[in-house]
């Protein structure tokens, strides 16, 4: 079958989550809500990293929905050495963590830390950079679904131009999230020179397994950020998760690339780019930029983003 | 007593949480009708044989396709390949070459000496079959592996009716036609050739039924005045003296026009043209969109060379001089008129492709057969007519004249005649929802283009090699969608969040329940649809 799927008869370019022994190490029974694409890009991440280091890996969680829907009290969803750290420190945590592996001669461990966009854009920047700086033995992996959704949709520095969130309530004075601020980790990531940055997706679970496996082999600091539609969040329906990813990728919203030591190597190639507005207006939190009081220049705004990306992350092709 | 430092509780997994009560709407794994099974008129499991081919299990493959049709390797040449038409591929990036592939392992069949399964089946009763068609030598072929003691009386010499006589050898080469008939017969049919059915009633009181697949082997007789030196005569007749006769071909002269708007129209103008024409035209009363003749014939015909005069009619024929009447033609009424101006041409020969009438005048006078206005057998639903054990089908009856049509008609006449011995009603099997282009995803599709091969060969009667090799028999196999069933690319299974989709060591799902929470995201994600979402 000439086709991109997760698996196939054939066993060509297989994805380690198509395996039926792969290691599910994010179980059955969490809390997710419904067509979570952060509970599915946590267990492709973390199983991808599994298998790479042969079962040798150890998790420190953020505070965040990863870790309220993974570990209510006394259920635990985790099949790896986990540990739930505070919602700011993972990175410092994680970084302790590798220090104890080294100490005792274990450097086979592979060290993960994880949490959301909050946790790791916002209250976890100062840990974040401090390990960076340090090129502490670490993956960082950051799931984007680009806003607080545990407590209730609140704006993150990770929520792009123009999204409603609770906290940026279209109304006569304000548009949405302001286009004039948040960050771009990734770029942060990549100013400090670390060995490893790569941006990754749900809607391309091939490249985030490859980008995870890659990372996990790297000595020294690792920063992988992936994007997770969030039906409850950005308002569509559950099982549009994945579509919602991909029209991410395929408008430039969301760049897909790598960085070694701070310059750029790679990026996925966009092969027929699509408007924006596909994939806005697919989304409830961008309904006010096609209601009645929507301002033209509003899309041009989003769209002028991902052309820029598209240039500066070379999706035209390398 | 030393009191612990802390409480210590043991962890428990959050499989003791039992998701699946979240759940409003559920998936399902469907099997869902693929197009091209669907408008198969022979009714052939072409995506069965098409994910056989693509692992390489050619023999597997063929089984499958004479399950349903006992001719694959004449198909694959002479049929006007509906399913290609409505293959959800051809709204992506064109169709699967559905029709070569089933000639290519059609004559891997002929070429490695495979034959058909034995049938353990075993009953006393006999059927007697009239004619050894399409459709007569495939409700021969299923009679026989329901157990039956099959006759076949053909009137002709050779067999293979209008498989033989209605299409010219260089579509149909006669050693792949006689090799797929002999597979047949030595499935232990019983053939007599130049037998002729005078009196049925006698024949009645020997079986247990009689199948009529006489075909239409008549040419219609028209009304225009012929004072002519020139050869005039039918399509149909040329066949016949060609096959028959094949030491003495009929010259036919220099120039020659066909009338006609056919498939049998265009096969006899590219006759003539083998025969030594260097001047062929067909005249057809409508526009070159109306005729019925299937597309690519009407290209090959125009790409040998040949002329479509249309909006014409033939009004008499004087010496070698042609007269036409032109014609008006009220595309959106479909009302066709004279215009009143005439057109003379020259030609040296005239042949008539106009249609093929039934010759059942042996019928007449039976008790309870009847035959309609347009001298066509009436059958009921069962294709029983109306004397008790009599069955008829093909181009005898009311239906679309192709030779997949008959190998069909076939196949379901066989069908109602076990049904009709066994004492029971003939109830077709129900149809599953058919998977629409909709319903997929091909977001999972790598754009890979049809291969495509011409088979316009020599002006000759030989018929052009175009056979794929078995890789290319598998690369084309493998751009099947699968539509409505699934091919086990695990997309359900990778993307669960909830880890909801069990993968058992064979590869086969099964979705989990106990935790499955509903959000669909394994029905939108699975390319070929075979996910439902039910409430």
């Amino acid at each position: 079958m000439s086709s991109l799927t997760m698996g196939n008869r054939f066993g060509q370019n297989t994805s380690v989550q198509s395996s039926s022994n792969r290691p599910n190490t994010l179980t059955s029974g969490h809390r997710a809500c419904q067509g979570c694409g952060e509970g599915l890009a946590a267990r492709c991440a973390i199983d991808a990293a599994f298998t790479a280091a042969k079962g040798k890996i150890a998790v420190v969680n953020a505070t965040g929905c990863l870790e309220v829907v993974s570990c209510s009290f006394p259920d635990n969803s985790w099949n790896v050495p986990w540990i739930h750290s505070l919602f700011g420190n993972t990175a410092a945590v994680a970084s302790g963590v590798a220090a104890a592996f080294k100490n005792k001669g274990q450097t086979d461990v592979r060290v993960i830390a994880q949490g959301g966009d909050g946790g790791t854009t916002d209250i976890g920047m100062g840990c974040l950079s401090g390990m960076f700086d340090r090129n502490d033995d670490v993956l960082y992996i950051c799931y984007d679904n680009q806003a607080y959704m545990n407590t209730g949709v609140q704006r993150s520095s990770a929520t792009p131009a123009l999204a409603r969130t609770a906290t940026t309530m279209p109304n006569s004075q304000y548009n949405g999230s302001d286009p004039e601020t948040g960050k771009n980790v990734p770029d942060i990531a990549m100013a400090h020179g670390i060995p490893y940055v790569a941006v990754a997706s749900v809607g391309n679970i091939h490249d985030l397994e490859r980008k995870v496996a890659k990372a996990i082999n790297i000595r020294g600091a690792k920063y992988i950020q992936i994007h997770c539609p969030c039906p409850l969040g950005w308002g569509f329906p559950t099982a549009e998760t994945i579509r919602i990813a991909r029209l991410a990728l395929k408008s430039g919203m969301y760049p897909l690339f790598e960085a070694e030591n701070g310059v750029l190597v790679g990026s996925t190639p966009i092969e027929d780019q699509i408007p924006v507005e596909e994939y806005l207006r697919v989304q409830k939190r961008f309904a006010h930029l096609f209601g009645k009081n929507a301002m033209p220049e509003d899309i041009g705004i989003l769209q002028k983003i991902a052309n820029r990306n598209i240039e500066k992350y070379r999706l035209g092709g390398m | 007593m030393s009191k612990p430092f802390a409480t210590v509780v043991e962890p428990k997994t959050s499989l003791n949480n039992k998701t699946g009560s979240w759940r409003t709407v559920r998936p399902e794994y469907v099997h869902r009708l693929p197009p091209c099974n669907v408008t198969c008129p022979a009714g052939e499991n072409i995506q069965q044989w098409l994910s056989l081919a693509q692992e390489g299990k050619f023999f597997e493959a063929w089984q499958e396709m004479v399950k349903n049709n006992p001719f694959p390797a004449t198909m694959g040449r002479v049929c006007y390949h509906t399913c290609e038409k409505v293959c959800n591929r051809g709204q992506y990036d064109g169709s699967v070459n559905i029709n070569l592939i089933e000639r290519s392992i059609g004559d891997m069949a002929i070429a490695k000496g495979w034959s058909f399964e034995k049938s353990n089946a075993h009953s006393d009763k006999k059927v007697l079959i009239v004619g050894s068609g399409p459709s007569g030598l495939t409700a021969a072929y299923f009679l026989k592996k329901f157990g039956y003691n099959v006759d076949l009386f053909e009137s002709h010499k050779y067999l293979g009716g209008m498989m033989r006589y209605g299409v010219p050898k260089y579509r149909l080469p006669r050693h792949v036609l006689d090799a797929e008939i002999k597979r047949i017969q030595d499935s232990g049919v019983n053939i007599i050739c130049n037998k002729k059915v005078e009196n049925l009633k006698d024949e009645l009181v020997n079986y247990d039924a009689v199948y009529l697949a006489i075909g239409a082997s008549v040419a219609s007789s028209v009304n225009i005045d012929v004072e002519s030196k020139a050869i005039v005569m039918s399509a149909i007749d040329l066949f016949q003296k060609m096959e028959d006769d094949s030491n003495d071909l009929p010259n036919l002269g220099k120039s020659v026009v066909v009338y006609g708007g056919g498939n049998t129209a265009i096969d006899a103008a590219r006759t003539a043209l083998r025969l030594g024409a260097e001047d062929v035209k067909i005249v057809y009363r409508r526009t070159i969109n109306n005729m019925p003749a299937h597309e690519t014939e009407i290209q090959d015909a125009l790409s040998e060379g040949i002329e479509i005069l249309c909006l014409r009619t033939i009004s008499s024929i004087n010496g070698k001089k042609v007269i036409l009447d032109k014609m008006d033609y009220d595309e959106e009424n479909g009302i066709l008129s004279r215009s009143g101006k005439n057109e003379m041409i020259v030609a040296d020969s005239v042949i008539f492709a106009i249609g093929q009438a039934v010759e059942c005048s042996f019928l007449q006078g039976i008790e309870g057969i009847s035959v309609s206005e347009k001298g066509l057998i009436d059958v009921d639903n069962c294709m029983m007519t109306g004397l008790k054990g009599v069955f008829a089908g093909g181009d005898a009856i009311l239906g679309k004249r192709t030779v997949t049509h008959a190998i069909g008609y076939g196949k379901k006449a066989a069908k109602c005649i076990d049904a009709f011995l066994q004492g029971r009603d003939y109830v077709p099997n129900s149809k599953n929802e058919v998977a629409n282009f909709k319903k997929l995803n091909t977001e999972y599709y790598k754009k890979d283009e049809r291969k495509e091969v011409s088979r316009l060969g020599n002006l000759d009667f030989e018929e052009k090699d175009v056979s794929y090799s078995n890789n290319e028999i598998i690369q084309e196999a493998m751009r099947c969608f699968s539509c409505g069933n699934c091919f086990h690319c695990d997309n359900c299974y990778s993307y669960c969040p909830d880890n909801a989709i069990i993968k058992h060591e064979d590869g086969t799902l099964e979705i989990n329940y106990d935790y499955c929470k509903g959000c669909g995201i394994c029905a939108s994600e699975c390319p070929c649809g075979a996910i439902k979402m039910t409430v």
